[in-house]
């Protein structure tokens, strides 16, 4: 039997982990091919509800990165990320959406093994949890999406 | 009688890196640019690396969008196939004669199809792969060439050597292959000269001992580098040129032809093999799936840029063996692999066997550049380099001629790119007055109204060569694409980025009246603002643009499953023509641009920029915060090449007093900083406000205090600064001493402070000459790790073992120890070639103590510019980008970038002000695109973007209420947008709309 394989969208930030994973193109540096990337100018930028529409539409994670504190390319976009992010993960934790489903990490533009290892673990972690059926928009249980 | 006319053209001769920078900062800055290469395209040596230190960015990746710049820009005329003939007239009216060689291709009729290649007979050795591999007689230098357009061997060529074949024109279906055309002579007026002519490898045929000539596994650093090259001979596998076998052991030579006086008569250091050895040391370990074994036999690493002693450091890390040996023989071995006979650091005799050997060749000039100096009557040193002073590093000896790159000394990618924005900046100080007289203004479209279409979006899928098309199914992905809502048009390209696929890009977004465009190719970090260039040439709104990186984040990294990796192409796609679908176009407004600068520092470096930008026309105001201006310099006695510093400074400072365009605030810092790009308002602790349309940072750094070898407790031991100020002044007690130690590294290439300080061993040796000449009695000792004494300095290290001058190496974990007995100081080393102890007691111990930065935290913080761990002020692009910060608007200068001598000092200064020049050459320019917008209707008037902007860029309007951006000063975060609790705040580019268009895509 094949394992599982999860479906992670991901929420990068154009200056740090963005790059980052440019530069672990540069340097060959293979991870798993389970998440796509939605690029943004900042995670400053991500409105928590990009968050649950993911989740709503079916993805088995999510993974936000940006810049390392106090390197921003927009002074402190992440800082206000992080709030956000936290309280978000608090919530979805309480109403019983394993913690390994979301996942958030700072990588600069430098750091490709960084990226490398961490995209391994984000993928291996959302693995782990199973496929996300809890938090699934309904209808695509009822299997009404293969009827449209 | 001298004319006073001056032409408002300058002619660049040598389309490399250098040539290219200089080139686009004249035509950016209003001169019109003849730019005049000999081979059939522009990219120089390095359009043929694979990669660059000390980031390991990928060389042709980098420049790439360079090359598109200059073959698409109106204000440079390329000339290529050309030869420079003669130069008459002077500074401000040469008339430049020169010679436009057959290319026997109509370049108007080319379309780069590659049918000529296909059907050509002959097979001719591939000078861009280092003869490596064959080419045909009708050719393209590369693949990603400027101009993409064929070209005929003329000397290889059957039909234009013996007058039969002709299979190329009767295939061409563009018939623009032409047998007749014919040379022919043209003269050029320019009012100045650039030349960067470049460099040859040394060839190391004639070297018997290395076997290169009769071993095809002994190859040379550049042909290796193209074996590394994904679009080399063997597509970046390393195997072994006799038996394609993958080696087992790498042997990396050093300082083959350089440092050389006995058989290749160059005694200069190339500067640059140390580097690119270990970064072939490095790609090749990573290319190999297995334990690859890597051998450097070096002299003296010199690793003495920035962050290139953590480069080594990393190198070693990874398993690099470095030896301390010059290899004296190289025996070849019956596996085609060699025997490498050496003598050890210790004096003993050792063997070891390799299955391939690498020659670091050094960098020369070629006979025909000399040929060219002498010609042109310009003055050249003994290893044929063009001479120039330390305080005018980019002139010739003759007025109006210039010089940028390895023509002037070995020196690597940004230094070059420096010299190249320092060379437009002289050549052109003589010509403002004719500024923008020549120059064409760029004729952009107006942009088509697409108001009330529906999307009709357009997708190319490129093939990056082999970067992606050898994994992903680039087909597949555009049968799917086509198949996808709005897409209207779907089609592969081999190279997306090329000038030919470009210009089809018009094409068609003009043809299929297309009005959003897809590109799924690279990283939109680099390539994007070539695209949306593309866009607006075919009046199309350059943001109605999107791109999918199905190379850096999928076929780069998923090369070993194929089917997830086309899978994962097609879904980045989708998302990127789904978001696409919702764009629309966005507008920018224009600014006025303040013609004026300020300048942070009075050092040499400052007042070198406001030199210069003065000369332009542009006035700055110079902030110092001593009560002096000089800096550092007033500390040093003399330059490398013996010039006075003092002199020079004291003119330097009478030329900005008579200077009009300057004015010069001392004893005083930043305070207060408003504004962005065009329109600073920089408030100083005087309380003056400046206002100022760029800003340059020059604040320099500071020799640290040694804190061991007894500084600080002991007279005799003193630092380089304080005792170049003694023999400044003439100081007795030094001049009656009868012996001198030096000891190196102290503070630098230690594990808290991992970077080499660049100029204190070419300062050492410097010293260490001057006392022996002083005193030819005089007993000079010098403990050092590796001596650094780069390029042409390696001249004076020679000439300080000729005069006598003791040299000892230490190791780091063994470092000479000092103490002190009564009068007496007792400096006791290790040396580690006799084994033995050795005592020293000099009268004066000097210590080459490291300069360490001023760690601006306070005045990056109040510009928005970053520091580098060290505390250096960190450019945008290590390679390519040397004097700019990300931020525009802003650039740096001096030793605030990282140590450097005087004469890489001046030419950053001048580096910056020609960068600065290109922002104040334009009296408006442009802002906005990608900004916030509020919604009013949804605004309540909460305030939490106007206290959550990082900017202070969103206020509320007082008459309406309601939240409003400021676009100039908006930076396009989206922190308000995703912080709004009704949805007011928009970030045009990234929506709502469309980022859930994307992230529905994804699912």
């Amino acid at each position: 039997m094949s394992q599982f394989e999860p479906k992670i969208v991901a929420f990068f930030c154009n200056w740090c982990t963005y790059g980052a994973a440019d530069l672990a193109g540069v340097s060959r540096l293979d991870y798993p091919p389970n998440f796509r990337v939605v690029r943004l100018p900042c995670t400053g930028r991500l409105n928590p509800k990009y968050i649950l529409e993911a989740f709503k539409l079916g993805a088995d994670g999510v993974w936000v990165s940006g810049c390392h504190p106090g390197d921003c390319h927009y002074i402190s976009g992440n800082y206000y990320a992080r709030r956000k992010f936290v309280l978000l993960h608090h919530m979805l934790e309480a109403i019983g959406l394993e913690p390994g489903r979301l996942n958030f990490s700072w990588i600069s533009s430098a750091e490709a093994t960084k990226f490398q290892e961490v995209a391994k673990d984000v993928v291996e972690k959302v693995r782990a949890c199973g496929p996300n059926i809890n938090f699934r928009k309904a209808e695509l249980e009822l299997g009404l999406s293969e009827v449209a | 009688m001298a004319s006073n006319k001056v032409v408002g053209a300058v002619l660049v001769a040598g389309g490399g890196v250098a040539g290219m920078q200089a080139a686009l900062d004249l035509a950016n800055a209003g001169y019109y640019v003849y730019m005049v290469e000999k081979s059939m395209a522009i990219g120089g040596r390095m359009s043929q690396l694979d990669k660059t230190f000390p980031t390991n960015d990928c060389s042709m990746c980098i420049i790439s969008p360079k090359l598109v710049e200059v073959g698409r820009h109106i204000n440079i005329e390329l000339l290529t196939l050309t030869d420079i003939l003669d130069i008459q007239g002077q500074e401000g009216d040469f008339q430049v004669k020169v010679r436009r060689n057959p290319r026997y291709i109509d370049m108007s009729k080319c379309i780069a199809c590659g049918e000529c290649t296909k059907k050509c007979p002959v097979k001719v050795d591939n000078d861009y792969n280092e003869s490596l591999d064959k080419r045909k007689a009708v050719y393209v230098q590369y693949a990603q060439a400027v101009p993409l357009k064929f070209g005929i061997d003329a000397q290889k060529c059957l039909m234009l050597t013996k007058g039969k074949c002709g299979s190329c024109q009767k295939v061409c279906p563009a018939k623009a292959v032409d047998y007749e055309q014919k040379a022919e002579e043209i003269t050029l007026g320019v009012g100045a000269v650039i030349l960067a002519p470049g460099f040859t490898p040394y060839k190391p045929k004639d070297f018997e001992t290395y076997r290169y000539a009769d071993n095809p596994n002994v190859m040379t650093a550049l042909e290796f580098e193209r074996l590394l090259g994904a679009t080399g001979p063997s597509m970046g596998h390393v195997v072994r040129s006799s038996d394609h076998k993958e080696p087992e052991s790498i042997a990396f030579l050093q300082c083959v032809g350089s440092r050389d006086v006995n058989r290749a008569d160059n005694g200069y250091c190339s500067s640059v093999c140390c580097m690119y050895a270990i970064k072939e040391a490095i790609i090749a370990k990573e290319h190999a799936k297995y334990d690859l074994k890597v051998t450097v036999f070096y002299m003296d690493i010199r690793s003495f840029g920035k962050d290139f002693e953590r480069y080594y450091e990393k190198a070693k890390e990874k398993g690099i063996n470095f030896v301390r040996s010059r290899i004296h023989t190289v025996q070849p071995k019956q596996d085609g692999g060699v025997r490498l006979h050496y003598v050890t650091d210790h004096g003993q005799s050792a063997t070891q066997d390799f299955d391939m050997a690498v020659l670091s060749h050094g960098l020369v000039i070629t006979g025909e550049t000399l040929d060219m100096s002498y010609k042109f009557g310009l003055k050249t040193d003994q290893y044929h380099f063009a001479q120039t002073t330390s305080f005018a590093p980019v002139a010739l000896s003759r007025p109006g001629i210039y010089a940028c790159g390895v023509y002037t000394g070995p020196k690597d990618i940004p230094s070059s790119v420096m010299e190249a924005s320092a060379a437009a900046a002289a050549a052109s100080s003589k010509l403002a007055s004719a500024r923008g007289t020549l120059t064409k203004v760029v004729n952009v479209p107006a942009p088509v109204d697409i108001s009330g279409e529906p999307p009709r979006v357009g997708v190319f899928i490129c093939h990056c060569g082999i970067n992606i098309a050898g994994v992903i199914d680039v087909p597949k992905v555009v049968e799917f694409a086509k198949t996808l809502p709005f897409v209207e048009y779907a089609s592969n390209t081999m190279f997306a980025c090329s000038q030919d696929n470009q210009e089809q890009m018009v094409r068609l977004i003009k043809e299929k009246r297309l009005n959003r465009i897809v590109v799924s190719a690279c990283s939109p970090r680099t390539h994007e603002p070539l695209f949306m260039e593309t866009l607006a040439a075919a009046g199309l709104n350059k943001y109605l643009f999107e791109m999918a990186n199905i190379r850096n984040h999928d076929s780069w990294v998923h090369a070993a499953d194929p089917a997830e990796a086309t899978r994962k192409a097609m879904d980045m796609t989708e998302m990127a023509v789904a978001k696409a679908a919702l764009l629309v176009p966005l507008t920018e407004n224009v600014i006025d641009v303040a013609p004026s600068a300020l300048v942070i520092g009075g050092g040499v470096a400052g007042l070198n920029t406001a030199l210069t930008l003065s000369d332009q026309g542009f006035k700055s105001v110079v902030v110092e915060k001593d009560a002096h201006l000089g800096g550092i310099a007033n500390r040093i006695h003399s330059t490398a090449k013996n010039e006075v510093v003092a002199d020079y400074l004291e003119q330097l400072k009478a030329k900005v007093e008579a200077d009009q365009n300057i004015s010069v605030v001392l004893g005083a810092e930043v305070e207060k900083v408003e504004g962005f790009v065009g329109n600073f308002e920089t408030t100083l602790t005087t309380g003056e406000a400046v206002k100022h349309g760029v800003t340059i940072i020059a604040t320099g750094a500071k020799e640290s205090k040694p804190t061991e070898y007894l500084y600080g407790q002991n007279p005799k031991v003193v630092t380089h600064l304080e005792f170049d100020e003694k023999i400044k002044a003439k100081d007795e007690a030094v001049a009656a001493a009868g012996t001198f130690a030096f000891i190196q590294c102290v503070g630098s290439r230690e594990p808290e402070r991992m970077y080499c300080s660049k100029v204190c061993c070419t300062h050492t040796v410097h010293t260490a000459v001057h006392l022996k000449k002083n005193n030819p009695e005089a007993r000079v000792f010098v403990l050092y790790r590796d001596m650094r004494t780069y390029a042409q300095k390696e001249d004076i290290y020679k000439e300080a073992r000729d005069l006598g001058v003791i040299f000892i190496r230490y190791e780091l974990e063994s470092k000479p120890k000092v103490t002190a007995a009564g009068e007496v100081l007792n400096v006791l080393v290790h040396d580690p070639v006799s084994g033995r102890d050795i005592l020293i007691n000099p009268d004066y111990l000097v210590l080459a103590a490291a300069i360490v930065s001023g760690r601006e935290h306070e005045l990056a913080m109040k510009y928005k510019v970053p520091l580098d761990g060290d505390g250096w002020f960190f450019e945008a692009h290590q390679k390519l980008r040397p004097v700019d910060f990300a931020t525009d608007g802003m650039f740096m200068a001096g030793i605030c970038h990282y140590p450097k001598p005087m004469d890489e000092v001046v030419a950053q200064a001048q580096a910056a002000a020609a960068r600065a020049v290109t922002v104040l050459t334009q009296p408006r320019m442009t802002v906005g695109g990608i900004v916030a917008e509020i919604n009013q209707a949804k605004c309540s008037s909460c305030g939490v973007c106007v206290a959550v902007c990082p900017f202070s860029a969103i206020g509320i309007d007082p008459e309406k209420g309601k939240a409003v951006v400021n676009e100039a000063m908006c930076k396009g975060c989206g922190v308000c947008a995703s912080s709004c609790r009704s949805d007011a705040p928009s970030l045009r580019g990234f929506t709502n709309a469309g980022l859930f268009a994307q992230i529905a895509a994804a699912l």
